[in-house]
């Protein structure tokens, strides 16, 4: 991590007990936060990242010195507009963006924990984030929003403090991993622990990297998040800077050319350890094996008002089961509003620019916050 | 705004809970809400009003009614409400009975199929006929299940179903059905409006 950055970063002194049963204390949670609270403290809104995501979900990152990773949607006017609202991220724990996670040194070893941290999962991650409401002094928050994981941690969020936000917003989610969704995260664990430089994790203590199994993990999980459509509208078979084929095993078609690229500038600002204990804590997450295998009960106690969006070329978090939250709230009369987003670009729809989908969010986050 | 609209949102009860199926863009959604204060939420296939919908901050889901209604608890709204679909269902008898398990009370509202324009289109025509209510032509028309207020009138009765109230709609005017005005109402309305329990 560059450590000429300034990364805003809260220690938490609370003890917290992790699901895995260890409990972590004085641990730091690093965030950003864009817009300014009003003196109600009522226009705040937390958003959750998703898998590889960051605190830096707006403006540009100072890491990367790119955009952050939702500046589509959170910005001045954008659909999450910063001159509104009060908008909070934070690194999830297990994460490694300055918040606690597996490239942390161990105080007890001095070394780095690698993979003897313990294992995270999202009611882990929501809980230690919940301790930025007491920080900030906020009571109730407006709204809390994610796509993808950071969907998963919202509807984790109502479940575990039902009356601590006003409206939810979980996109193209789900309330458990599907077995393809394990599979795919399978896979990505299983190419960086290939790699001979992971070092069963010990690698940073050993100043190795497994850049080439996080690489692969990257492009193969980058498949998941694009659509078949999408894919062959924008690369079809299109050779890359040359005309015809090489009769080798170069990049010839654009379609390689842009995965390798994907993996080689994910390795630079992403850890793998970080990457094993969060795609694990994706897989675990079942919300209604939480609740006796009922997911209703999850909500039984909420008020807050929910919009579920997902998008038509999603395969990997498909419309289907989206709309189980749907129902699963609808049987308890809760306040649920759904829309399916027309879109060929995939999982990564949320992360685009899908005019359709930012003016939905737009419009729904103006006028909920409007409204008693 | 329909004038139907305005005859729906009288025969509905303060403070209730609604369900309309088939919102639309939310017109009618609003209108009620703002009215008389009722928790109403609504169900609707298009995608371009389900936006609309949510924009203005409407509770909408997107969904099928034919379908995804079965995703609502026994009894669990007030009233439901299906305005101007039902001839649009593939299974029009499903859909009514699937309204009447939701609701406590359904809102059923029709295009008159009886209407003597109708009558006399395809008497003198001899072709599908086209009015206001009825506006596409026999091979790109929603409607699949045309029914008259005399054939609703039966349908309910086969099946036990209390007509609570019948309101035959004629451009702007309204009026009560009866028993004995039935055949007349069912020559002059363009549109029948329903509430009918089980």
């Amino acid at each position: 991590m560059n450590k000429d950055v300034n990364i805003k970063t809260l220690k938490i002194n609370k003890p917290l007990k992790l699901d895995c049963g260890q409990i972590i204390n004085n641990f730091p949670l690093a965030y950003e936060t864009y817009g300014v609270l009003n003196e109600k403290k009522d226009n705040a809104i937390l958003i959750f990242h998703a898998l590889t995501g960051d605190q830096f979900v707006s403006n540009v990152n100072p890491l990367t010195k790119k955009d952050g990773w939702w500046s589509y949607a959170v910005g001045s006017d954008k659909a999450i507009d910063t001159e509104k609202y009060f908008v909070i991220c934070a690194n999830v724990i297990g994460g490694c963006l300055g918040s606690f996670g597996p490239s942390n040194t161990n105080p007890k070893t001095n070394k780095v924990f690698g993979i003897t941290f313990p294992i995270i999962t999202i009611n882990d991650m929501v809980n230690a984030q919940f301790n930025l409401l007491d920080f900030f002094k906020i009571k109730k928050l407006f709204a809390v929003i994610g796509g993808s994981m950071g969907g998963m941690q919202v509807l984790q969020f109502v479940s575990n403090f039902p009356d601590k936000t006003k409206i939810a917003i979980p996109i193209a989610c789900a309330s458990s991993h599907s077995a393809q969704n394990i599979a795919f995260n399978e896979l990505g664990r299983q190419s960086i622990m290939a790699d001979e430089n992971w070092l069963n994790g010990n690698y940073s203590n050993q100043n190795k990297n497994p850049n080439k199994g996080l690489s692969v993990a990257r492009m193969a999980a980058h498949i998941t998040y694009l659509s078949k459509n999408g894919l062959q509208e924008k690369f079809g078979r299109k050779l890359q800077e040359r005309d015809h084929l090489k009769f080798s095993f170069d990049a010839d078609f654009q379609i390689e050319s842009y995965l390798r690229y994907q993996g080689a500038v994910f390795v630079d600002r992403f850890d793998a350890n970080s990457y094993l204990y969060i795609t694990r804590a994706m897989d675990y997450f079942d919300l209604s094996k939480q609740y006796d295998g009922n997911l209703s009960k999850a909500f039984s106690k909420t008020k807050t008002k929910f919009l579920i969006i997902s998008f038509t070329s999603d395969w990997l978090y498909p419309t289907s089961e989206n709309k189980e939250i749907v129902i699963a709230l609808n049987a308890i009369g809760a306040d649920v509003a759904f829309a399916e987003i027309e879109s060929d670009k995939g999982h990564d729809s949320f992360l685009l620019n899908v005019p359709k989908f930012l003016n939905t969010l737009k419009d729904y986050i103006n006028t909920s916050y409007l409204k008693d | 705004m329909k004038p139907e609209f305005k005859i729906i949102a009288k025969l509905i009860e303060k403070n209730t809970r609604v369900l309309d199926v088939g919102c639309g863009d939310g017109t009618l959604m609003e209108f009620l809400k703002d009215d008389s204060k009722i928790d109403i939420r609504g169900i609707e296939i298009s995608k371009n009003n389900i936006q609309k919908c949510i924009g203005k901050g409407l509770t909408v889901i997107e969904g099928d009614a034919e379908k995804d209604l079965i995703q609502f608890p026994d009894r669990s709204f007030d009233y439901v409400i299906l305005s101007q679909t039902l001839q649009a269902f593939l299974n029009p008898e499903k859909v009514i009975s699937e309204l009447l398990r939701v609701g406590k009370k359904a809102i059923v509202t029709i295009p008159n199929f009886g209407y003597w324009k109708v009558r006399l289109h395809l008497l003198t025509k001899g072709t599908m006929p086209i009015t206001r209510t009825l506006p596409d032509e026999w091979y790109n028309t929603p409607n699949l299940h045309m029914c008259s207020i005399k054939d609703f009138f039966n349908f309910c009765d086969d099946r036990e179903i209390n007509l609570y109230k019948s309101i035959a709609l004629q451009n702007l005017k309204s009026s009560k059905i009866t028993n004995t005005n039935l055949p007349l109402k069912n020559l002059t309305a363009v549109l029948g409006i329903f509430l009918i329990e089980k």
